[in-house]
């Protein structure tokens, strides 16, 4: 069993642990019938084949998947601090343990996904600048603060829940290199949610205090988590927005909106289990859709965060800065030494060879 | 090597430490927070609370542990903060195999000790008078080259330490020891390519490793005292004479000080004393209210 008694460790907990993640995963395996296709990218396109870096693709489609990866890589990278903010007052050491690992995963993370957006020609270190420099962004669910060890808890449970909804479809993402990060990705979020999940289960199981803080909790993320998936991109809303091409060129396969419900029809038994109220009063279950419904979604306060007036987005990017600010003479150091060496070895080579 | 404890493999009944009893993690998808859950801990299966006059060398151990513990808890203070994100990685690698060793050895202190306490007892509620590190890994975090000249240190340490108690006359020990010696060691490597790097880098990084250098030298010697607890715990062949692991380690510092084009300093006007008897520097204080508010707040919580 997974730590404690109750959590069934074969029941799924978010969705790289269903069946869509086993055949999103699978998909990578077809590529046998590639060379029937050629390598004309709307025919690949048409195939549900995967692009490949040194196939010939339109400037555009190259540009949506750099933002987009790059995106997804900062938010990596901004995603460490939340929790590594908890890092030395974990209440445990097997809590301190998990949660620096899980750091790390999320550097690693970020490594990956630098490295698939460079196969687009562009490099991390201008990447890195044009987040510094906000040109670019990161999820806007990091602007948020973590108040108590429950965040911890809720951060994995929904945030990464979130994600995870997010990223399973993109393991079948048309872009070759996208798609092989997301499938590693999403299973090691898999254990990201499952320890948030835990995280929260021991809490509603101990003190009042505890319950307390575990309720607070999940009443500050359940809904910047739903706002996760981005404003509504069905019906109406679907005009003007990037849905209808990222769509056409395989990048997204699902909407905002499908992907919301699913999320909101995932969490809320799991909610149940645990014994925490979600923090809506209009959720209730509809049978005619067989699904959950769920009340309105603040999207000015989700404007107000990405425009960058959120409660830590200075924060956070200010903190970014000032680690590679700080770092900059240890990586001028190590790319001098690494120019001494490569001096030094010719040198080496050149009076072997004339010595022979 | 000097005088390390004799390999005595009695207690053959026991369950052995050094192998571990779940299934390795595989495939690629085995992440660092998936290992991280499914690691056993060597110690653990054996706090059984055994005759506290059987085995009187707690305290020894409490000062390896408390030392693995405490450096463990400023290495992971770097995540976020590294000057590159493979960096962010590799400290918080270190910090979790340094933990680890703790995990490894609190338990079973908790066994021998007849106190029968676990890992959180010793993590969370000791006060600072209670705790045995040496006042080296208690500092506070200072700039990269600080961090390196601290790591290089205390890991070349580490090496020379757990080579001598691979052959502890414990099996526990052995046990904890022989995992942790092949940590170490790439532990050593790091810090080492990283003072060459600095020291053999720029202008500014070689002037920033050799002040790292400087800063850290009164905080060596306290590693290699003969406090009473190692004398007993030597005495039994348990555990290593501290003062037996000197010149070992200064040559291997020395080798990569030389590498790195920097030099090995003389020796200073004051020497940090006390760690092993609980006498701490003003950092371990703060540290130590960090790392345990959360856990002190909820008395009798679990987490």
């Amino acid at each position: 069993m997974y730590g404690n008694d109750v959590i069934d460790p074969n029941e799924p907990l978010n969705a790289a642990e269903t069946a869509d993640y086993d055949a999103a995963a699978e998909h990578d395996d077809q590529r046998d019938g590639r060379d029937a296709v050629g390598d004309d990218f709307d025919a690949l396109l048409a195939a549900d084949q995967r692009i490949e870096p040194r196939d010939a693709m339109p400037d555009d489609y190259r540009e949506t998947l750099i933002r987009q990866i790059a995106q997804h890589a900062h938010s990596e990278i901004i995603g460490m601090q939340p929790e590594g903010n908890w890092i030395t007052r974990a209440p445990s050491l097997r809590r301190k343990a998990i949660l620096i690992a899980k750091v790390q995963d999320e550097a690693g993370h970020g490594l990956y996904l630098y490295s698939a957006a460079e196969t687009l020609g562009i490099d991390r270190q201008e990447l890195l600048e044009r987040l510094h420099d906000g040109k670019q962004k990161y999820s806007s669910i990091f602007n948020y603060p973590t108040l108590t060890w429950a965040d911890c808890g809720a951060i994995g449970w929904l945030v990464d829940g979130a994600a995870i909804m997010n990223q399973v479809p993109l393991c079948r993402c048309s872009y070759g290199p996208y798609a092989r990060a997301m499938v590693r990705v999403c299973k090691e979020e898999s254990f990201h949610q499952r320890q948030g999940f835990e995280i929260l289960w021991n809490l509603m199981r101990g003190t009042e205090s505890q319950k307390a803080m575990a309720q607070d909790a999940a009443d500050r993320w359940w809904w910047p988590a739903l706002a996760m998936f981005g404003p509504p991109d069905t019906g109406e809303a679907a005009k003007g927005g990037h849905t209808e091409q990222s769509m056409a060129w395989g990048i997204k396969r699902f909407s905002n909106d499908d992907l919301r419900q699913k999320f909101v029809d995932m969490m809320v038994p799991q909610a149940e289990k645990l014994g925490i109220v979600l923090p809506d009063p209009e959720l209730r279950w509809n049978d005619e859709r067989g699904h959950w419904d769920f009340g309105e979604i603040d999207w000015d306060e989700f404007w107000q965060v990405l425009r960058g007036d959120g409660p830590c987005n200075a924060e956070r990017i200010e903190h970014r800065r000032r680690a590679h600010d700080e770092g900059a003479w240890v990586r001028e150091a190590a790319n001098a030494y690494a120019a001494k060496q490569a001096t030094r070895e010719r040198e080496q080579q050149q009076q072997k060879e004339s010595a022979a | 090597m000097s005088t390390p404890a004799t390999p005595t493999p009695t207690d053959t009944g026991t369950t052995s430490v050094t192998e571990p009893v779940t299934e390795p993690v595989t495939g690629a998808a085995a992440s660092a927070s998936e290992s991280a859950q499914r690691e056993p801990l060597p110690g653990a299966a054996e706090n059984t609370g055994g005759d506290p006059g059987a085995k009187p060398y707690g305290a020894y151990l409490l000062g390896l542990a408390d030392d693995a513990m405490v450096y463990a808890q400023r290495l992971g203070e770097w995540m976020t903060n590294a000057p590159q994100i493979e960096e962010d990685m590799a400290l918080g690698n270190i910090a979790l195999d340094l933990l680890g060793q703790a995990r490894g050895l609190y338990p079973y202190i908790g066994s021998i000790d007849g106190t029968g306490r676990g890992e959180d007892d010793y993590a969370m509620q000791r006060d600072e008078r209670e705790w045995r590190n040496v006042h080296l890994v208690e500092q506070e975090r200072g700039d990269f080259a600080d961090e390196m000249a601290r790591l290089l240190w205390f890991s070349a340490y580490q090496v020379e330490l757990h080579t001598g108690l691979s052959g502890s006359g414990d099996d526990v020990v052995a046990g904890v020891a022989g995992k942790a010696l092949k940590e170490v060691r790439y532990h050593l490597d790091h810090a080492s390519l990283w003072v060459v790097r600095l020291g053999d880098g720029t202008g500014e990084s070689h002037r920033r490793m050799q002040a790292a250098l400087e800063r850290v030298l009164p905080h060596l010697p306290e590693l290699f005292d003969d406090d009473e607890a190692s004398v007993l715990a030597a005495g039994l062949e348990v555990g290593v004479l501290p003062s037996t692991l000197h010149d070992a380690v200064v040559a291997r510092v020395a080798r990569v000080v030389e590498q790195a084009t920097l030099r090995l300093p003389d020796g200073s006007r004051w020497r940090s004393r006390g760690g092993r008897a609980g006498i701490h520097s003003r950092p371990m204080g703060s540290l130590l209210a960090e790392m345990q508010h959360i856990a002190r707040s909820h008395p009798g919580a679990t987490w």
